[in-house]
């Protein structure tokens, strides 16, 4: 049988500060985005999985890069943000969170990030950025070197991040913090899980409600096993992860969006808001205003197989006369789907939903059609 | 009746020229939740470690080779329906497929079981 590939690079792989507490609990791990990281626990990513859409399921993303632009007043720091990013930042309200990209010159997406303007009138003027672990270097060199004055970046590695998802979430963490029972989807706010200084979003990447939590290094510890103690919650690697986001039709950065698509491209023109689609200002503006105007040349879309048979990244699609229409960027099996998923890119002429294609599977062809994403509907509190 | 082993990980169960192959229950461990399996048709030839069937789990995709060269007489249609046995039961109702032994000393280079369990052992 052959080993899976990995595109892992020899260098030393660095440790977050629950490892030890990883390993402990039996976690299969391997190299991710430079950090050793639990891909699965021994209950397996099909139970993970479940359990955390019927449940919930506790999360160490403290491998991606937190960080804070730090200014006189939001509008300054709005700003600088924003052109950098499609979004409209300036009027985020205070403990409201947001969705973007990073892009570059030509409007392809640099990294895809979290932006959290905090609550506390007292922290106006700050706003917390999330980024991808793999991204996280590149964007802080990317951030430093574009900032105005008047405006700091300060990374945060002395900040470990834990997510708590599904649909027991906001039951046990209340029982820590109650206040954050009815916050709604994409908003944040600092309080404090027992004795321990924290900020919470609710928020996360598998289509569950649910929330990320940023805590000192010295005391994430503390806080996963407080929360693993609780009956609903199971740790869950970063193997679920990726299914559980992939059913919700969420993008992961560097396969379903790079430096070569767009945010059109890349179907998430809901997260540029009207103001920036209309005044641009953004890297990349033009490109992206013309592609708003004309339509992009392709699309990502949701491609769901026939039968049983999983099509992974890199697959080819096809029209029905065999001729190539677009790739598999994200592709596998969805475990409360019960069924083999895919989302990928295809030519604008074959996006449209209920579009009949192919899947070219180690030679094979197999039947396939354009859905509509999410594959498994989110679950979302919005108050 | 004997059975050989692979450094691959998959097993040949020999009963006369016929072998019952399939991935040992360490490589089910090691793959985790089996969501899908392809089987090569009956009547496919193949030589040692060629390319015989794929599974699939959640993550990922791997290859099964052929321990021994031989024609596929007989694949297993059940794990179509239920690919989890490949996890429940690896080395009985898990098994991929029988070939029939084309070269008999092909098992010669083939691992036992004891030299199998000291292989797991040793990774």
């Amino acid at each position: 049988m052959s080993e899976p590939a990995t595109l892992e690079s020899d260098a030393p792989l660095r440790r977050t500060p629950l490892h030890s507490l990883h390993l402990s609990l039996g976690a299969k791990m391997a190299g991710f985005a430079g950090y050793d990281m639990p891909i699965q626990y021994p209950i397996g990513i099909l139970t993970e999985h479940l359990h955390t859409r019927s449940q919930a399921g506790l999360f160490d993303v403290s491998h991606m890069g937190q960080g804070f632009l730090v200014g006189r007043n939001h509008a300054a720091v709005a700003q600088a943000l924003e052109a950098l990013v499609p979004a409209d930042i300036l009027n985020l309200a205070p403990g409201r969170q947001r969705y973007t990209q990073f892009l570059d010159e030509t409007g392809g997406i640099l990294d895809d990030l979290m932006v959290t303007r905090p609550a506390d009138p007292a922290e106006d003027g700050v706003l917390m950025l999330v980024v991808n672990a793999a991204c996280k270097e590149q964007d802080f060199a990317h951030i430093e070197a574009h900032l105005p004055a008047g405006v700091k970046f300060m990374r945060a590695p002395h900040r470990a991040l834990l997510a708590l998802q599904g649909p027991k979430a906001a039951e046990v963490l209340a029982r820590h913090c109650p206040d954050t029972a009815t916050m709604p989807f994409m908003s944040g706010l600092s309080t404090k899980f027992g004795t321990i200084d924290c900020h919470v979003s609710r928020s996360g990447y598998t289509g569950e409600d649910g929330y990320e939590i940023s805590v000192r290094l010295d005391k994430v510890e503390r806080m996963a096993r407080a929360l693993l103690a609780e009956p609903e919650v199971k740790p869950i690697g970063l193997g679920a992860r990726d299914s559980l986001r992939l059913e919700a039709g969420l993008c992961l950065y560097g396969h379903d969006i790079d430096r070569m698509t767009s945010p059109v491209e890349g179907s998430l023109v809901w997260s540029m808001q009207k103001r920036r689609r209309e005044e641009g200002g953004f890297p990349g503006a033009e490109r992206i205003q013309r592609e708003l105007r004309e339509g992009a040349s392709r699309k990502r879309v949701g491609i769901l197989p026939e039968g049983r048979q999983p099509a992974r990244e890199g697959t080819e699609v096809t029209d029905a006369n065999g001729v190539k229409i677009g790739l598999v960027t994200s592709g596998g099996f969805g475990p409360s789907l019960n069924g083999p998923l895919a989302m990928g890119y295809v030519d604008a002429a074959h996006a449209a939903v209920g579009t009949p294609v192919q899947l070219v599977v180690r030679g094979k062809t197999l039947a396939a059609k354009i859905v509509s994403m999410p594959f498994v509907p989110h679950q979302y509190f919005r108050g | 009746m004997s059975t050989r082993y692979t450094k691959e990980h998959e097993y040949v169960r020999v009963e006369g020229d016929t072998g019952t192959v399939g991935i040992t229950d360490y490589a089910q461990g090691q793959l985790g939740d089996v969501v899908f399996v392809e089987l090569p048709e009956v009547g496919k030839k193949f030589g040692q470690g060629e390319q015989a069937a794929v599974v699939e789990s959640v993550k990922a995709a791997s290859e099964v080779y052929a321990p021994v060269s031989g024609e596929v007489v007989e694949v297993n249609s059940a794990l179509e329906g239920a690919p989890a046995t490949v996890n429940e039961d690896a080395n009985g109702a898990g098994w991929f497929v029988k070939i029939r032994i084309a070269n008999a000393a092909d098992l010669d280079s083939l691992m036992d079981e004891a030299a199998y369990k000291a292989y797991c052992d040793s990774l």
